[in-house]
């Protein structure tokens, strides 16, 4: 695959619409050589980023979309997940098994803990409505590439 | 437009002679499943020692999915003498289910014959 390709997908604020871009994003890691086992880590993180626009960004109003651009280059593959709200205010709790189990933390809030364990890098970015975004990064190994 | 989340009940002997509760789930496993594992959990007799999750029938699990199967494992830590184990995850969702910790509260097996030989 030629680097420096550009892949952009527009979804629905609306939960189930986030498997368009994980397959999406399967596909193009697919065509860039990756692993089995880094195209799931990043269809997870795909995921978990489109339903946090969808949820928190976009507060689920379907007439609001969730952009996902992916980019590649020669040995990474950038996506970037933009909604239309202000962007993450605080960052939930680091989840706690122990506390969940015990009913002193919401057994939800997984999400942005998934995406910084899944991928190379993770950042959120704050900005005017519509330009709220993370973008998560994925490197090819040198076997890989 | 999230897909459902299916669940079957059965039961099985284990090689210690026990009977396990098996619940298998086929599907989606999100948001929209609360009401489908937790009912089927609460559901279930409350005698049953040892239940078993299968997830060999789950296409895709995502974190508001994950969170209910902490639920379920909550309740079963509240109603203090039943053991919950997992099997049929793929190892992508093995590996996320340990990042996340579940596995201090739950067993792991690779597959129904390797959890009955063991409980």
């Amino acid at each position: 695959m030629s680097e420096g390709r550009l892949v952009q997908v527009n979804l629905p604020s609306e939960l189930g619409y986030e498997k368009v871009a994980m397959s999406t994003a399967a596909s193009v890691a697919k065509l860039m050589g990756f692993s089995q086992d880094r195209i799931d880590d990043l269809k997870t993180a795909v995921a978990e980023a489109c339903i946090n626009a969808m949820e928190h960004g976009n507060e689920l109003n379907s007439a609001l979309s969730v952009g996902v651009v992916l980019s590649t280059s020669v040995d990474q593959l950038e996506v970037r997940v933009i909604d239309e709200g202000a962007g993450l205010s605080a960052a939930p709790p680091t989840p706690d098994i122990d506390l969940k189990i015990s009913g002193e933390q919401d057994p939800r809030g997984l999400g942005m803990f998934l995406i910084q364990s899944l991928v190379d890098e993770a950042e959120w970015y704050k900005g005017p409505p519509g330009k709220s975004y993370v973008r998560l990064v994925i490197r090819l190994n040198k076997e890989e590439c | 437009m999230q897909a459902s989340t299916k669940v079957t009940q059965r039961r099985a002997l284990a090689a210690s002679g026990h009977e396990v509760t098996i619940l298998a789930f086929a599907g989606d496993i999100s948001s929209a499943s609360k009401e489908a594992i937790l009912g089927a959990y609460q559901a279930l007799d409350g005698a049953a020692g040892k239940v078993l999750l299968n997830f060999a029938g789950v296409e895709y699990i995502n974190s508001s999915g994950i969170a209910i199967i902490i639920q379920v494992l909550l309740e079963a830590q509240k109603a203090g003498s039943r053991s919950i184990g997992i099997f049929g995850l793929s190892a992508h969702f093995q590996k996320v289910f340990t990042m996340v910790g579940i596995t201090k509260y739950a067993a792991l097996y690779p597959d129904e014959t390797a959890s009955l030989a063991v409980l």
